[in-house]
């Protein structure tokens, strides 16, 4: 699966795709790969505040649960609701249509320390 | 140095790596957790045939005039009830009743039972044995001498039957029969542990990759799949079965388990019986329990559980059950509450979450 190359990275395998003064959020394919068949996806409600850095939520495969990091600070838009019914989308589609959170950026530049998607791929060994 | 290369292997090892599966540390070993995916794994030995590799667990053999004696003096069951070829679901108890193992025992001849136990318990179970023996019997420890392929599901005894002169039809569940698979020397036992039909058969380390590879080729055409210990731990706790660490520990005892059954009180001494004794004469105070989660959530291993606004008990084992397409677990409860029915909250990173107690096992396979 591709790494768009629009997206930035980081080393706890989420990417961000800021558009304006929104950002999508999600997990990359790597980190699917990872967990394995994903069975159950807690993220915030909408409005919820996030703090680069700090839990988002978590994803959970049959055998583990994995806390997702929140690459960026802001405010919660939305909420992908497609996976509370249907998880194993992140599988399928982790950079696109399995999204997990939109953002409305408290502080965009945060976005600049966050790693290409060259970087991310060295990062991975991919 | 790296951990990993302190890690041990099975004689399947070459075979996983070559496969692609994803590796884990199980107990000090270097096992598959899954092949391809956890949940076609499962469905795989649900719905046709799936092969695991179990050959980390441990094998250890009595022999000798007094080997029956022996047997029923360190284990809950009753050995002098089982007839040669006949098999049987056990435990080795500490003196206070906690276990030490849970073990499946075989008889291969009157002076002669065969054991198998848990990989990471292997040394401890041993010793435990070793140092009971005031018996005309020998005790020796065969791990090495063996590798174990199980081949599980409904369609195990035809994927089976293409490699082997012994008819599987006459062997019944819980009996085991010594003959030949793909032409080597192999213990053939209709025993598992996936709730599903199926067989585990003993063989020498070097002859597994070769009958590893025969069976994957006997089953394609019912869409065999090798399978590791994640499918193997969905399917146990599906059909209820209990994982050492988890269920039983050193300090659960058989009752509190759900586990009378393997202990038969009516023969002589064995160890742990006078404290089985006192707590059967007082009574346990928790015991084990199933339970579904009603809310969104999964209550895992070791999470806390709660009662009106309580801590009431833990989860031991907990996760999707795929075949059921539900979230399922096993916990201990306060003996009163530990009945299906009763609402409970799973205490999910600080948050309870609404979960009820079931009757199990969660999944039992239509008899055919």
């Amino acid at each position: 699966m591709s790494y768009p190359e629009s997206y930035k990275y980081t080393k706890e395998h989420e990417w961000v795709h800021a558009e304006g003064d929104t950002g999508t959020v999600g997990i990359t394919d790597h980190a699917q790969h990872e967990l394995g068949d994903i069975v159950f996806v807690d993220l915030p409600k909408v409005g919820s505040q996030l703090t680069k850095g700090e839990t988002l939520g978590s994803v959970e495969s049959v055998k583990a649960v994995s806390d997702i990091y929140s690459p960026v600070s802001g405010e919660v838009t939305a909420v992908n609701e497609l996976l509370a019914t249907s998880p194993e989308k992140l599988n399928e589609d982790p950079h696109g249509a399995a999204w997990l959170v939109k953002v409305k950026l408290s502080s965009p530049e945060e976005i600049n320390n966050l790693l290409p998607v060259g970087d991310y791929q060295t990062y991975i060994g991919a | 140095m790296s951990a990993s290369t302190d890690l041990k292997r099975t004689p399947l090892f070459d075979v996983h790596t070559a496969s692609k599966a994803k590796m884990v540390d199980f107990g000090g070993w270097n096992m598959p957790v899954q092949y391809s995916s956890v949940l076609e794994e499962h469905k795989a030995v649900r719905n046709a045939v799936g092969l695991f590799d179990v050959s980390h667990m441990g094998e250890i053999e009595i022999h000798g005039p007094e080997a029956q004696q022996l047997v029923d003096y360190v284990s809950t069951n009753k050995a002098a009830k089982l007839k040669v070829g006949q098999a049987h679901y056990s435990a080795l108890l500490y003196e206070h009743g906690g276990f030490v193992d849970d073990i499946l025992v075989h008889k291969v001849s009157d002076t002669h039972f065969f054991l198998c136990v848990n990989a990471s318990n292997q040394e401890k179970d041993f010793e435990h044995i070793r140092s009971s023996n005031r018996f005309d019997a020998i005790v020796e420890f065969s791990s090495e001498r063996y590798a174990q392929i199980a081949v599980q599901g409904p369609k195990a005894a035809e994927t089976l039957q293409k490699l082997t002169g012994t008819r599987l039809g006459d062997i019944r569940y819980y009996w085991f029969a010594d003959g030949e698979v793909a032409g080597v020397p192999a213990r053939i036992a209709h025993t598992g542990y996936t709730g599903e039909d199926g067989f585990e058969i003993y063989v020498a380390p070097e002859a597994a990759q070769g009958i590893w590879n025969k069976l994957l080729a006997a089953g394609e055409e019912f869409g065999i799949k090798p399978c590791g210990l994640g499918a193997r731990n969905t399917l146990r706790l599906e059909a209820k079965m209990a994982l050492y660490g988890h269920e039983i520990t050193a300090s659960t005892n058989p009752y509190e388990a759900d586990l009378a059954w393997i202990v038969k009180m009516d023969k002589g001494d064995f160890v742990g019986r006078a404290a089985l004794e006192k707590v059967l004469h007082q009574g346990v105070t928790r015991k084990l329990v199933g339970f579904e989660m009603k809310d969104r959530g999964i209550g895992r291993d070791g999470y806390e559980v709660w009662m009106h606004g309580e801590p009431a008990g833990w989860v031991t084992s907990g996760g999707p059950a795929p075949t059921l397409g539900t979230n399922i677990g096993l916990c201990y409860l306060p003996v009163g509450k530990a009945v299906p029915g009763v609402p409970i909250q799973i205490l999910i990173r600080n948050v309870p979450v609404d979960a009820v107690t079931v009757p199990t096992p969660f999944y039992k396979r239509a008899k055919s």
